[in-house]
This record gives structure tokens, C-alpha cells and sequence, in this order.
């Protein structure tokens, strides 16, 4: 959001270091704690530079405490809520529910395996398609773009994170579907040999076949999520790439590198950890993606490994479509798909963290 | 300094450094310094006090010299090599018939192009430059794409719901009577619009102050206790939204009672919301240049005070950004408020009883329907609220867009009046100490 470069890394170390700040900060290694050696000599104690706190700054401490206890115990009692109440259908289906692709827990036979392999295809459709298209855009924009259209280009990507999904959705369910699948029955044609571009009940001589053979697919659902994705991991490649810095362009410039060369040399490898991290960011969100997915996709409850067939599913979409007429249990059981789909966008998400915030350009990038 | 002529000298400069006040950030460009009297007493000629030089104030800084020409040969290698993609494709399109469809056409001409271009421009040019020219090409293509693709899905939801845009009772009107193939002359989105505000004012009246005043704990009570506050924050902004939904569902709906309201979708995408705002706004909050808060407590204020007049004011326009943008993701969230709003067609305005409709539902409801009539409603409904997320958007950049210490010219004029009167007011003060001298042996100030 903001691309300042402000010196925040010692901003406040400087003041806690002295004990002026009235902050409770751990102590510093090094800190000015230990006792002067001139102090010492002439015998008198050190001053106690600890201030006491006012009456106002006491309230104001309490309330902050109070606000961020808050907000902890909101986000403790979702978590802790959700898993408590999707215990009841994990401890009823055992280990079951890593195993079992069919979804019917009233039935008593249900597990993730189908819904979470549909997640992770459609989010890898969706990352594979969006990763070059923000690589693309974020270099277009940091590097190629005239000063003048550069800041509105930034505006407009950042605008495009924030275009409802349902719009996206309904442009994929009324629009795009219906102009991809000839792009899906090309690709079948001519990689079906590729396992997972096959598509069963249909063959490349047959000029009847029906096209509906490659609407609400996989591939269709990932290539829409990719059209949201792509804003987010954009405008976080952007900003990396716009910080990379000035005199090591320039240095590549002198020493005879084209653009090209100099982006290849110097902002790439500056921007990498944001590269990487935008791009998991991207697939966290490609993971939890509801509305386009539900419009988009006809769910059946098989694994279904060929992304460019009708049908496909997804734990999010399972959720939006089938609680409705749920039964305490069948709930308890969507609670704990979608647990596991909350653990999986964590981890992806932590990870994306991790790197964003060791790489040399990500110290200030964010979600 | 009592009785010795203070001389203050008035510069005519526009950018007076900001007196320091606890509520004034730092002034980003001061040109000029002032210089107060010396006490020297003595007879020496010796000037007292040395009249500021203005320097030039800082200009735009330079803008490099464009080095790139563009020459004729460039440009006709690109459209050459498009035309010649454009009919390559279009020979095996049409002869060959190896393909159909709009979009291979158009991915297949692009590569086309690509190895084209490439092939012509290695025919003038060594490799390291053909290699430069031809990820430009690819670059730039694939910028254009993402642009063109953005603008074609707004246009888009625009024109499929044009035909009901148009009508005035789409906005006056709710959709209680209206039949499926009724014509678009009839029933409108108002009792969406209204939920939607409704349920995104509830959601903001939790999440805006809980998340501000938790953002402001974060970044001003470090220790061990806000470093767990901040990892779960920053784990549940990881959270699927529909698994938000599912959390309000369960508990609020089917434990408590309360049933499909506009009140359960409201505390739904707060909860969605929380964490999103708390974070947005711990960076923006962590951007605060640390010099200025030090600054603020050697003068001696507290905490408090430092909070309400340094740090705050500073990240006003970022965290003003980060509210809105979060408002912006609450409104465009479809499936918590699937889960729990109900759906219904009438015009609606209690929170807290009966489902409430709101636009992104609605448009998601309508545009599976198989009648053409409440498709064109639902694409409507989608393009309002379009319209609401691009407001709420630009309103953001209007406010943000700028970093901290970085002024308005409506700010910086005030700032600069408001030095001005700080300087009347110390030249006041030393005249009225120039005549009335102090008793002998009286404290110095």
C-alpha cells in the first residue's frame, strides 16, 4: 500500500537503549544498563533513568492492552470454536477422513481427499497462469512503463485487488467459460498425452462432440481464481522491483548490460524474495477462493486429475454450497474440511511471510 | 537572552521551518534557517546575528534524459512481425484448420509474434541485444494483457447489465414483486444497496475501532504478549472467508438464536475484516519515522500524548487507506455473507431480525438464474457495486497515496500560516521584554 522507505528498522531502539523511553521494551543486548565506568569511579550510583508513567499514559496502556486482548481472544475463539466443533466429525471418521474421497457424512463415509486435491489444482492452475502475468505487469510497471502512466498503471492494478470476487466470478461463468473451452478442447487435442490434459468421452476426430465436455472444469475455475491472484502478487512484485536500487542499475548500465541485462542482473535478484512471496501470498488466497470457484465449478466428489474435464470441486465452494441443508453433523464435518483447508492457506501464508521478510527488498512489503 | 535585543529575522522565504510542536510533524522541505540573536554584549563590530541566505528551494528533482530512440527499423520489425503472426495464424486457422476458437487465435499469434520478432531483430542485432528487444516485447505484452484483461471484466459486467443500469426504479425499487420475466422496467437492487450498507457499516463499527486501538497495541506495548497477539492476527488474516461465514453461522445463527440477519452478516465480515485492517494499519503505524516520536519524548511528553499528537496524526492518511481498503474487501465479500444474511427481496432495514440482502449476494443469486431479465439485475447489481469498491477506492487514494510527513498543498499552506503566527508571536514577546527590563539580580529565565 505505501511505498515509503521510511528508516523504521532503529526507529525506536535509539530511546528504549537509554531508558528514556517510558515504553517497557525488553532489554537491548547492549543497552546502556550496565554502569558507566566514569559514574562508578566517583562513587555514586547511576541515576535511575527509569521514568515513571503517568496517569494518562497508565490508561491509555490499559486500554491499548485491552483493545489487543480483544482482537486475540476474537480470532482465539474462531479457531478454538471451529476445531472443538469439527472434532466431533473428525473423531467419528478417524483417520478415515484422510483416506476417503467420497463426501457423505450423514452416511458416515467422508474425507478431504477429493476436495482438497480440487483446491490444490485449481490454486495451482490459477498461480502457474497468474505468476507470469504479475511478473509480466510489476516489470512492465517498474521498468518499462513512461513516468507519466507509471503511478496510474500502480492505481490501477491496486484497484484490481480489490474488484469483488463475484464479479470476477459471474465475467468467468457468463463470458469466459464459454470462450476457454476451445482453448481447453485445442490443448486436449493436442497434449493429451500429458495425463493430466486428458479428458475422457471424447475424441479428437469426432466433429459432434459436445463442448460442454470442458465447461466447469478445473482449468477454467484456476484460470478465473488466476485472474484475482494476479493483482495481489503484482502490486507486491512492484513494489519490490521499484525499490531496487538506483546505483546498482546504474552500475549494470556502465558496465555495458541492455535493459534487459540490468533487470536480469540487478532487479530480479533484488526482488526475489517478493517473487516468491507474492506468489505464495497469491496461492493463499487462490486456496481460499469461494464465489468464482462456486459459480464456476460442478462439484463431484471424485479426484479428479484431469483439470480440463467438466467437474471438479473445491473445500470452499463445498462449504458456500452445502450448508445450508446440513445437519449438525454434516456441518461439524464442512468444519473440519475446512479446517484443514485453514491449515493448509497458514502454512502457505507463513511461508510467504518468512520470505518476503528475510529478503533484502521485502522488510517493507505486506500482504 | 533577556535583555539583549533579540533579533529575529523575517524571511519572506513560503517554506518557514515548522515550529516544533508536539502536533506538528516534521515539515518536509524547510529552505531556510533563522538564526536568533547572540547575547554578546560587548562593543564589537562583530554582526550579532547573521542574515539568513535563502537557499534555492529544492526543485522537482531532475528527470533523466531519455536515452532510448526510437527508430524507424524498431518499429517496423514489431509491426511486421505482427502481421505476419496475424496471418500466419489466420492461414492455419483458416486452411489448415487445426484450430478454432478466439483465444487459441490470440495465444497462438502471440507466440507467433514473439518468434518473429525475435527472428528479425537477430538478423540486424548481436544476441545480448536481440534478447533485450525481444523481453521487452514480452514484457510489455504481458503488462498490456493484465491492464486490458482488468478493463475488459469491468466493461463487461458493465454491458451485460446496461440494460438494467439505465432505469431509474433499479435504484428506488426492491424486488418484492417482481416475477422472473417481468421487464427490467420493474424491480431494482435498493434493498441490496441499503443491506449492503447496513451490513458493511456494522461490520466497520467493530472492526475499526478494535483493529485501529489493537494496531496502536501492537506497535506501542512491545513484549512478549503483542508479539503472540501479532503472529495470531497475522495467521487469521489466512482465514477463508467462507470459513468466517461458517463460524457466525454455527454459533450465532444456530447456537444463539438469532437467525439469517443483517446483524450476523455485519459481525461476519468484521471478523473477516479484523485482522486485515489490524495489520494494514500495524505497518502503516510501524512506517511512523522513529525520530519523530523521539523527538516528542525529549520534550517530555508522555506516552499519551506522543501517541495522540505525533504518532497518530503522521499515519493519519495510512491508516485512513488501510480503513478503507478493508471497507472496500468487506463490501466485495461474498460468502460470509452467504452463509449468513438469509436472502429475501424485500426492503429490509433491521439488523437484527429477518435476512437482509446485499448487493454481492444478489448478484451472485441473479446471475445463476436462467432468465435473462435477472441476469441483466444481477450484472446491475454487480456494476453498483463495482461502483461503490472504485468510490471507496479513489476516496482512499485522494486520502492516502502519500507517506507520512508528506503534506498536501492545503496543508503545507496551513503549516506555513501557522509558522508565521508562531513568528509574530515570539517577536511580540521579545518586544515586551525589551521594555520592561528585569530587576538586578533577578533569575535569569
Amino acid at each position: 500500500m505505501q511505498s515509503e522507505d521510511s528508516p523504521t528498522a532503529g526507529g525506536n531502539s535509539g530511546l528504549e537503549g537509554l531508558g528514556l523511553s517510558s515504553r517497557q521494551a525488553p532489554p537491548q543486548p547492549g543497552s546502556s544498563r550496565r554502569k558507566s565506568p566514569v559514574i562508578s569511579r566517583q562513587g555514586q550510583r547511576p541515576r535511575n533513568l527509569r521514568s515513571r508513567a503517568s496517569a494518562s499514559d497508565l490508561v491509555f496502556r490499559g486500554i491499548a492492552r485491552g483493545g489487543g486482548a480483544f482482537v486475540l481472544v476474537v480470532m482465539l475463539l474462531v479457531g478454538t470454536f471451529l476445531a472443538l466443533r469439527a472434532g466431533q466429525a473428525l473423531h467419528k471418521a478417524g483417520w478415515s477422513f484422510l483416506t476417503t474421497a467420497n463426501w457423505a457424512p450423514n452416511g458416515g463415509q467422508f474425507g478431504i481427499v477429493a476436495v482438497m486435491a480440487g483446491t490444490c489444482l485449481i490454486a495451482l492452475v490459477a498461480v502457474l497462469t497468474a505468476v507470469p502475468l504479475a511478473l509480466g505487469a510489476a516489470l512492465y510497471i517498474s521498468e518499462y512503463a513512461p513516468r507519466g502512466i507509471q503511478r496510474l498503471l500502480t492505481s490501477v492494478i491496486d484497484l484490481m485487488a480489490a474488484v469483488p470476487s463475484v464479479v470476477f466470478g459471474l465475467w468467468g461463468f457468463w463470458y469466459f467459460q464459454w470462450r476457454a473451452d476451445y482453448l481447453s478442447r485445442w490443448i486436449n487435442d493436442w497434449f493429451s498425452w500429458i495425463p493430466i490434459f486428458k479428458v475422457t468421452g471424447v475424441n479428437r476426430t469426432d466433429a459432434i462432440v459436445s463442448m460442454t465436455h470442458y465447461t466447469s472444469s478445473t482449468f477454467i475455475a484456476g484460470m478465473v481464481v488466476a485472474l484475482m491472484v494476479t493483482p495481489i502478487a503484482c502490486s507486491i512484485m512492484r513494489e519490490a522491483f521499484s525499490q531496487a536500487p538506483l546505483g546498482e542499475r546504474e552500475g549494470a548500465y556502465a558496465l555495458g548490460a541492455t535493459k534487459w541485462g540490468m533487470i536480469r542482473a540487478v532487479v530480479l535478484p533484488f526482488g526475489r524474495g517478493a517473487i516468491i512471496g507474492g506468489t505464495m501470498l497469491g496461492l493463499g488466497r487462490a486456496l481460499g477462493e469461494t464465489i468464482a470457484v462456486a459459480l464456476i465449478i460442478s462439484t463431484v466428489f471424485v479426484v479428479q486429475p484431469h483439470i480440463l474435464q467438466n467437474g471438479g470441486s473445491s473445500i470452499s465452494s463445498l462449504i458456500a454450497l452445502r450448508y445450508g441443508a446440513a445437519t449438525p453433523f454434516e456441518l461439524s464435518a464442512l468444519m473440519a474440511a475446512g479446517l484443514a483447508l485453514f491449515g493448509l492457506t497458514l502454512i502457505v501464508n507463513f511461508f510467504a511471510a518468512l520470505i518476503v521478510a528475510r529478503s533484502r527488498s521485502g522488510a517493507q512489503s505486506e500482504a | 537572552m533577556t535583555d539583549t535585543e533579540r533579533v529575529t529575522t523575517q524571511a519572506p522565504s513560503a517554506s518557514l521551518p515548522a515550529t516544533a510542536g508536539p502536533g506538528a510533524p516534521a515539515s518536509g522541505a524547510g529552505g531556510t534557517t533563522v538564526v536568533a540573536g547572540t547575547a554578546g554584549t560587548g562593543t564589537s563590530p562583530a554582526p550579532r546575528t547573521t542574515v539568513p541566505r535563502r537557499t534555492a528551494r529544492p526543485g522537482p528533482p531532475p528527470t533523466p534524459r531519455p536515452l532510448g530512440v526510437l527508430r524507424a527499423g524498431d518499429l517496423l520489425a514489431v509491426v511486421g512481425a505482427l502481421v505476419a503472426a496475424a496471418s500466419t495464424t489466420a492461414l492455419l486457422w483458416t486452411q489448415v484448420g487445426l484450430f478454432s476458437g478466439i483465444v487459441g487465435y490470440v495465444v497462438v499469434t502471440w507466440c507467433l509474434f514473439v518468434g518473429f520478432y525475435a527472428a528479425l531483430v537477430s538478423m540486424a542485432e548481436s544476441g545480448p541485444t536481440v534478447r533485450d528487444r525481444v523481453s521487452a516485447v514480452v514484457v510489455q505484452s504481458l503488462g498490456a494483457l493484465v491492464v486490458m484483461v482488468l478493463a475488459f471484466v469491468i466493461i463487461y459486467t458493465f454491458w451485460r447489465g446496461k440494460n438494467a443500469l439505465f432505469h431509474l426504479n433499479f435504484y428506488t425499487q426492491d424486488l418484492r414483486v417482481t416475477a422472473p420475466l417481468d421487464p427490467l422496467t420493474k424491480g431494482g437492487v435498493l434493498h441490496a444497496i441499503v443491506g449492503t450498507l447496513i451490513e458493511v457499516g456494522i461490520a466497520m463499527a467493530i472492526a475499526i475501532p478494535f483493529g485501529l486501538l489493537a494496531a496502536v497495541f501492537l506497535h506501542e506495548v512491545p513484549g512478549p504478549f503483542a508479539r503472540f497477539v501479532r503472529t495470531v492476527v497475522n495467521a487469521m488474516t489466512a482465514l477463508p472467508d467462507v470459513l468466517a461465514g461458517l463460524f457466525i453461522y454455527a454459533t450465532l445463527i444456530l447456537i444463539f438464536g438469532l437467525g439469517f440477519s443483517g446483524m450476523a452478516a455485519g459481525v461476519a465480515l468484521a471478523v473477516t475484516t479484523l485482522p486485515i485492517i489490524c495489520r494494514a494499519a500495524d505497518v502503516v503505524l510501524s512506517l511512523v519515522p522513529g525520530g519523530l516520536t523521539e523527538a516528542s519524548f525529549a520534550l517530555g511528553s508522555g506516552q499519551w500524548n506522543t501517541v495522540r499528537f505525533v504518532t497518530l496524526p503522521t499515519a493519519r492518511s495510512g491508516l485512513a487507506t488501510a480503513v478503507i481498503l478493508g471497507a472496500a474487501r468487506a463490501i466485495g465479500e461474498t460468502a460470509p455473507v452467504l452463509l449468513t444474511a438469509g436472502a429475501t427481496t424485500f426492503f429490509h432495514v433491521n439488523p437484527t431480525s429477518g435476512p437482509m440482502m446485499s448487493l454481492p449476494l444478489l448478484a451472485y443469486t441473479l446471475a445463476s438464474s436462467p432468465f435473462p431479465n435477472m441476469v441483466a439485475r444481477g450484472f446491475g447489481a454487480a456494476f453498483v457495486l463495482l461502483v461503490l469498491v472504485l468510490g471507496l477506492f479513489l476516496i482512499a487514494r485522494a486520502i492516502g497515496g502519500r507517506g507520512p510527513g508528506q503534506l498536501t498543498a492545503g496543508q503545507q499552506r496551513r503549516r506555513v500560516a501557522r509558522s508565521r503566527r508562531d513568528l509574530a508571536r515570539y517577536e511580540r514577546r521579545a518586544m515586551t521584554r525589551v521594555q520592561i527590563p528585569p530587576a538586578p539580580g533577578s533569575p535569569v529565565r
